[in-house]
């Protein structure tokens, strides 16, 4: 079914386009910004006037949980949500069950996720066997499967050989490797950031230095394997300024943030709230400020989901034994976009940040919309403003600390390769 | 779910105590209120009748996740001298790892009617978790969560300090060793401040000191003597000997060499200063016998105080559920 979106101003950053332009899909892949091509005939015509038209949104890590852990979500039920927040690319990591260590759990993936078409999931495959940290995984195997990038989520690494072998041996075929800096050690069983609340609430807490000393360490590794390594996840300053000086230094190194971290601080944990119980903890002010800038300047290129579902069992539990974690597909936009009514970055660099800097970061095609780009669109309404309710959203895990919260940007149409699979109602 | 202070959670719509979960919120007339009721019960045991009948047909249920004798049967001896019934429950956290959630023993429990829980667990918050969950008839009692607060252990110490000092306000109090694992120390220093004495200092070396002890409200010291200097009262508390293995401590001897308080070592405070202790002690490696036995150690009485402060604790708390109305 071929589609017109008119009247709307169309955000592209990586065509460096802000201007009022219709787009035109034939029911697949764009086929014109602008003017519609001669003998063009439109089967649905959306209106967007008042609202912005971006690419659909990019997001390197959520974590689908199935298979395997269907208690707490489903392809079906997070794809679902991913629409509805305007999300038509997502890298899933391997941390299921079995875990995404070989293709055919790979395959398996991505065939459930094409059938549901709702949204373009690309599989992140375990680094290591079983995510064990000991163990190389079927690379190549993974590759050729479909994988874009190599991760071991949040588990640790058994020690800097096996890092760096892993890290080799994921550049010999081109894989991007993502990597969750934290030093376990230092972590010690903490659960929230040793500073001043944890200090009062008594809470077992992780140091700055944890993440610090193990960028640091990856840093090192990056440089002396030329491995293609992303820094996911950061949540301190000092990582920030690492990375940044880094990438001065032309190491080719890219880094990205959870939309969470750009607005909460460890002071939100006071009172055991279990919903902002996070891997990496919430850090302070001087961290959230120092992040807030890495977005803006380029540094760290993509804000995340880090979409995290739980079912309620998960949370309801004294706060160290609680599953960290919050549920992020249907606020990442609506997070990003309060950063520029915050003034952190103005709308199209927020834009970048969830569309054209994740898709760089892999080199996808994806999160831009140029002729003969799949139709993933993103149209929403910048000045209506939508409150948070848990009870409506998609997704299986209801855990979020931003229930309540009111956002600008309401999402009116989500649109993956041509075809409308979100629509608001007024009862959304 | 929309977070709730502790003051929200712990005081009524009267400003009542309805759980007693931290110090942190409570205000100075309060924990008045809680030594000066504790005073009217402290005569009690010396009496040939020792009990009063203010919770007589209450139910009071020890939930004790982590195992102590001594704080269990402090508690169920208060409860029995206001007459109330007592259950001990000791779950194995073990068997509740099996399957049954917290939330689960909770319910379980609370179906056999009980109006008070008295929790001890070994995670910080627990207590906060029941109160936030417990029917809104029943009042929960923190016997001690993790490393997060131990309340009622800190005003039978600050009962304690009144009896020895009478007002708080001069005071210099000094609070030796390991505050970083420490609910008690946490709760004493949240007790303290909120009395207004003068000041509150801890000590130790920088392992066993929570790297933001600051923001606690105290002033830190590294060396024992310097800590100790002019205080009115002395509280050591305990180690574990855990503590050895984590690479916090070389070994027992050099942290009794460093921070163990001997008699020549407490010259340096005020001569009428007080030795404090929670227990058990480890003669030698926190104190000298001779100090714990001496004669400004009052480590006893805190115990005996225990008891008095518990009951005023508890009916305190039970009084608040009367608020509610419509009382069975």
């Amino acid at each position: 079914m071929s589609i017109s979106i008119i009247n709307g101003r169309l955000i592209d950053p990586a065509h460096g386009i802000d201007d009022f332009l219709d787009l035109h899909t034939d029911g697949e892949i764009v086929v014109a910004v602008g003017g519609a091509p001669a003998e063009f005939a439109a089967d649905e015509i959306i209106d967007a006037r008042d609202c912005v038209v971006c690419p659909g949104l990019v997001d390197l890590a959520a974590s689908l949980r199935e298979p395997g852990y269907e208690h707490k979500a489903t392809l079906a039920s997070e794809t679902a949500a991913a629409a509805r927040g305007g999300i038509t690319t997502l890298l899933c990591t391997p941390n299921t069950n079995p875990v995404i260590d070989n293709s055919a759990v790979v395959e398996l993936v991505h065939r459930m996720a094409r059938k549901l078409g709702q949204a373009r999931i690309l599989a992140t495959g375990a680094l290591t066997r079983g995510l064990k940290g000991e163990q190389l995984s079927e690379m190549a195997a993974l590759k050729q499967a479909g994988c874009v990038a190599v991760s071991n989520a949040h588990h640790p690494l058994a020690s800097t050989l096996v890092e760096r072998r892993a890290l080799e041996y994921a550049t010999t075929f081109g894989l991007t490797v993502f990597l969750r800096s934290e030093d376990r050690h230092l972590r010690a069983g903490g659960c929230a950031h040793e500073g001043a609340v944890a200090a009062r609430l008594g809470l077992p807490s992780i140091p700055s230095a944890a993440e610090s000393v193990a960028v640091a360490r990856d840093l090192a590794l990056a440089e002396h394997t030329k491995a293609k390594v992303h820094f996911r996840n950061l949540s301190t300053q000092t990582a920030a300024r690492m990375i940044s000086e880094a990438q001065a230094a032309s190491l080719a190194v890219t880094a990205d943030v959870a939309a969470h971290q750009l607005h909460l601080t460890e002071m939100d944990v006071d009172g055991f709230v279990a919903e902002c119980h996070v891997s990496p903890p919430f850090r302070t002010l001087g961290d959230r400020a120092a992040l807030r800038r890495a977005v803006a300047d380029g540094t760290i290129a993509a804000i995340c989901s880090d979409h995290q579902p739980h079912e309620p069992d998960a949370k309801q539990r004294p706060f160290p034994e609680t599953e960290p974690g919050i549920s992020g597909l249907e606020t990442l936009l609506g997070l990003t976009l309060r950063l520029v009514e915050e003034k952190v970055f103005d709308l199209p660099t927020a834009i970048a940040r969830v569309t054209s800097g994740p898709a760089d970061i892999l080199g996808l095609p994806h999160g831009r919309l140029g002729i003969g780009s799949p139709a993933d669109v993103c149209v929403f309404d910048p000045e209506r403003r939508w409150t948070l309710d848990t009870e409506t959203m998609r997704s299986e895990g209801h855990n979020t600390p931003f229930s309540g919260w009111d956002f600008a940007g309401y999402i009116t149409y989500t649109l993956f390769n041509g075809r409308i699979v979100y629509r608001a109602s007024d009862s959304d | 779910m929309p977070a709730q202070t502790s003051r929200d959670l712990q005081l009524n719509e009267h400003g009542r105590l309805r759980h007693f979960l931290t110090i942190e919120g409570l205000g100075r007339e309060l924990l008045l209120q809680i030594l000066d009721t504790a005073e009217s019960f402290a005569t009690l045991p010396g009496r040939p009748v020792k009990k009063v009948p203010l919770l007589r047909g209450r139910i009071i249920t020890n939930l004790f996740f982590e195992t102590s004798t001594r704080t269990r049967t402090t508690f169920e001896l208060a409860a029995k001298l206001l007459s109330a019934d007592v259950i001990n429950f000791n779950i194995n956290t073990s068997a509740t790892a099996k399957g049954e959630t917290l939330l689960d023993t909770l319910r379980n429990i609370e179906a056999m009617h009980s109006d008070m829980f008295i929790v001890r667990h070994a995670q910080s918050g627990a207590a906060h978790f029941i109160a936030e969950h417990a029917s809104p008839r029943v009042s929960v009692i923190n016997a001690g969560d993790g490393r997060h607060a131990h309340p009622t252990q800190a005003m039978l110490d600050m009962f304690t300090i009144r009896k020895h000092k009478g007002e708080f306000t001069p005071l210099r109090v000094a609070i030796v060793g390991d505050v970083l694992h420490s609910r008690v120390a946490r709760s004493q220093i949240l007790a303290l401040n909120t009395l207004g004495v003068s000041e509150v200092r801890v000590v130790g070396p920088r392992t066993l000191l929570p790297t933001e002890a600051r923001a606690l409200g105290v002033h830190v010291f590294h060396d024992l003597e310097n800590g100790i200097r002019d205080v009115d009262v002395v509280i050591m508390l305990r180690l574990q000997s855990e503590r050895m293995d984590g690479a916090l401590l070389p070994n027992e001897h050099e942290y009794f060499r460093l921070y163990g308080l001997t008699e020549e070592r407490l010259e340096v405070a005020k001569p009428d200063a007080i030795v404090m202790h929670p227990g058990p002690i480890n003669r030698g490696i926190e104190m000298d016998s001779a100090v714990a036995d001496g004669s400004r150690s009052v480590i006893l009485q805190q115990v005996s105080y225990g008891i008095a402060v518990r009951m005023a604790i508890m009916s305190m708390a039970m009084q608040s559920l009367a608020d509610l109305g419509g009382e069975s």
